[in-house]
């Protein structure tokens, strides 16, 4: 018979993982981590390499014989290319100050999120294929030669970062890792290994200007129905213009805000704003064709990054507008405010952006020309523009996230919280060390925002969510505001996953439900149509009231009555009284 | 004395050994963080491991009932039910405690007198494991309803707006209207 062992023995199964280097332990991908291939029509439209269907689970992943080297000729074209990313690649001693500052590495507990190990899967190749220590010593130097399974894994982790930044904040070199994520995923591309939900809106924004694919009529449309829905709150009805050449401002906003809740409340806010301003100055129009504000080439290619991006300036020129005013949004704000310029500039066919309204020259937009809605509200502000009624957002306790690009990538803290501070009367901020410049991702940036890939989501947004229930708990706060378009969308997913009882919104939402529009009849509701607390609380009131003089004057109608009914019976009385005695003193008289 | 008085009296030693073990789960770089940062909102996985664990061994001191425990599973299972742990393993660390209350026990001068309390609390460790299975599921449905409510809401006005949504209609529509055939 078997030896049997004891109970005890068997009911304890050891889960540690076996310990080994990480270059020893293959990548296993599993299905729900990784994010679905991009599609071969998405590829044509663009010109990039190698279309074909394929997918991530797949054994064979149906890249050209010489895969190896495209893509050891890109690496070596881009270490020319870039100072920056060979320095990245020589000069990390792992001293492991950036190791846990990764809100997946924080979630997953997976060592190859930790941002050090995750540009260690390229710098190991770039020491094994390129450097001579490497060549010779491989592993000891910390060198690997560029496999099929070391390619899978660089698609595996490079599509696990969003590259958010916050471990370069870290790290005592300034390593920007992001760079590394944003040229390995370049490499990738050489081979036409991207994913779908960056390929898709990159072939819709190339040939209709969005990432949906959204034509210009359905676009104007969209905003035409958000106007009838602002009339119906506040009986004003805005009327945009489009595509109206000789304006003096051209607006440009990511699609999110006009196809996506809750960014559609943002874009009504916008509406709401401009509408109000018009009348005091503002020239301003959207347009059809610049219809995308957002930018899936910058997590594709710098290339492509750059093709996309040129709509923006190509339209201002066509619309001879002066300059160009940017909706809420993250990485749009970084790609027009630090690459813009030098990518399709000189924008020498504009002017330094000047407010109209407050004459304020944003000298920080000299070169660019364009400035970020929340600058231009929080001006506003400032010069006391704005007819603002924050008590209609009391039923908010509100809270902000920092999106990456614009506070660690830009330094953009402010603006927002001195607009949340004028616009509602109770905002608290997240824990110092999950705001400002080390603030915690989303989780779902740099076009990870897809569903295929949920659990890693919520795995990623666990430190953003760990932070947003602290402020839940001590202060009750019940929305998270925000100035990104990924954010709205994705952070909902955040919250109903980890702390339900929270909303998400953008910053001029709230402005749009604070602002006072001239000859707007009584707000009874906020922009997403649900009605303000204290309106039952009135109608009820006033219900109590009007039941109160009805009773009054019923009460006084039977008065009336009861006094008419006894004067009645008493003039009845005297008559009868009257006749009574008639009768006696008839009687008498006949007596 | 009762098992209640003794688990109290050996409460830190059996949190910490149950808090080490489930850290055993993680790989060795991951586990030396888990263990090390202490700034509750840099590591949020070993907060919560450790206040939820805290919450489930007070529960059981206080004899409450054991869907009270409710909350406290839910702090630890929401984040293993998103790791990369099949549903065995996200489960594990609820019947591993009672190998650790066996183990402070075994040796114990009061080992004796405390058999037949064990025996029921290891029942009410076995209820929680079935009460966390239902967590567990829960937070994987959840998943699944997040990603259907993210597609709707992404492109739920727009279908709004384009009539393309087919509800039932307040008066008689043109059918028309309810066509699908301007989504291709």
């Amino acid at each position: 018979m078997a030896k049997v062992a004891p109970p005890e023995e068997l009911s304890r199964v050891d889960y540690t993982p076996p310990k080994k280097g990480w270059i020893d332990k293959p990548a296993e991908l599993k299905e729900g981590r990784w994010c679905y291939g991009s599609k071969p029509k998405d590829h044509e439209v663009v010109g990039l390499p190698n279309p074909r269907a394929w997918s991530p689970g797949d054994e064979d992943w149906k890249l050209p014989d010489n895969w190896q080297e495209i893509f050891l000729d890109g690496l070596r074209e881009r270490l020319d290319k870039f100072r920056t990313f060979r320095i990245f690649m020589d000069i990390c001693v792992r001293c492991g100050a950036c190791s846990d500052k990764c809100h997946f590495f924080i979630g997953s507990g997976d060592p190859k999120n930790m941002p050090v190990l995750r540009a260690e899967l390229l710098r190991s190749i770039y020491r094994g294929e390129f450097t001579t220590a490497g060549k010779i010593l491989g592993k000891v130097a910390g060198g690997r030669k560029l496999t099929y399974d070391v390619f899978k894994e660089l698609f595996y982790y490079f599509f696990q970062c969003t590259e958010c930044r916050r471990c370069s904040l870290f790290c005592p070199y300034g390593i920007d890792t992001a760079e590394i994520t944003i040229i390995g995923r370049e490499l990738l591309n050489l081979l036409g290994c991207n994913i779908d939900w960056i390929m898709g809106p990159v072939a819709n924004c190339y040939r209709t200007g969005n990432h949906l694919g959204i034509q210009p009529h359905a676009y104007h449309s969209m905003l035409e129905f958000f106007c009838e829905e602002i009339e119906e709150i506040t009986g004003i009805l805005p009327e945009p213009s489009f595509n109206r050449k000789g304006a003096e401002i051209l607006f440009i906003t990511p699609s999110g805000d006009v196809f996506a809740d809750p960014g559609t409340f943002t874009a009504m806010g916008y509406l709401m704003l401009f509408h109000y301003l018009e009348g005091m100055g503002l020239d301003i129009t959207w347009s059809t064709y610049a219809s995308e504000g957002g930018n899936f080439g910058f997590f594709t290619s710098h290339e492509m990054m750059k093709r996309l991006n040129s709509k923006m300036y190509a339209e201002a020129k066509r619309l001879g507008v002066k300059w160009i005013l940017g909706g809420e949004c993250g990485h749009m704000w970084r790609v027009c405010n630090q690459y813009m310029d030098t990518m399709n500039g000189p924008a020498d066919f504009l002017e330094v952006p000047k407010s109209p309204l407050t004459g304020t020259v944003f000298e920080n937009a000299q070169s660019h020309k364009m400035v970020h809605i929340c600058e231009f509200t929080a001006d506003l502000i400032k010069h006391g523009k704005l007819n603002l009624d924050p008590s209609r957002n009391d039923p908010y306790k509100v809270t902000f996230h920092d999106s990456c690009n614009t506070s660690r990538g830009m330094g953009f803290f402010e603006e927002p919280r001195y607009i949340l501070n004028n616009i509602c009367n109770d905002f608290h901020d997240m824990p110092i060390n999950t705001i400002r410049e080390q603030t915690f991702c989303c989780g779902s940036g740099s076009g990870l925002n897809t569903d295929e890939i949920m659990d890693l989501r919520m795995r990623g947004a666990l430190p953003r969510a760990n932070a947003l229930q602290h402020v839940h708990d001590k202060h009750g706060v019940n929305l998270m505001s925000c100035i990104c378009a990924i954010d709205r969308a994705t952070l909902q997913a955040l919250v109903d996953y980890w702390i339900p009882e929270v909303e998400v919104s953008g910053i001029h939402e709230l402005l749009g439900n604070a602002l006072i529009l001239e000859g707007e009849k009584k707000r009874t509701m906020n922009l997403r149509g649900e009605e303000f607390p204290w309106v039952e609380e009135e109608e009820e009131e006033a219900a109590e009231e009007a039941a109160l003089e009805v009773n009054l004057e019923a009460a006084e109608a039977e008065a009336e009555e009861v006094a008419a009914e006894a004067a009645e019976e008493a003039v009845e009385e005297t008559a009868e009284e009257t006749v009574e005695e008639a009768a006696e003193e008839e009687a008498e008289v006949e007596k | 004395m009762s098992l209640e008085e003794f688990l109290l009296e050996k409460k830190s030693a059996i949190l910490k050994r149950w808090f080490d073990s489930i850290l055993e789960t993680y790989p060795s770089d991951t586990k030396q963080f888990l263990r090390t940062k202490k700034d509750r909102f840099e590591n949020p996985v070993a907060h919560r491991i450790s206040s939820g664990i805290e919450g489930i061994f007070s529960q059981i001191l206080n004899d409450a009932k054991v869907e009270d425990a409710s909350p406290f599973l839910d702090k630890v299972i929401r984040i293993r039910a998103v790791q990369d742990f099949p549903p065995s393993q996200a489960l594990a660390f609820i019947f591993d405690l009672k190998r650790l209350v066996r183990e402070a026990v075994v040796g114990d001068t009061r080992e004796g007198q405390l058999s037949e309390e064990l025996w029921r609390l290891e029942q009410k460790i076995d209820e929680m494991g079935l009460l966390a299975l239902d967590i567990y599921t829960k937070c994987r449905e959840e998943i699944y309803e997040l990603r259907v409510n993210e597609v709707k809401r992404s492109v739920g006005r727009l279908i709004e707006r384009a009539n393309m949504i087919c509800g039932v209609p307040e008066k008689e529509e043109d059918p028309e209207v309810c066509s699908t055939d301007n989504l291709t």
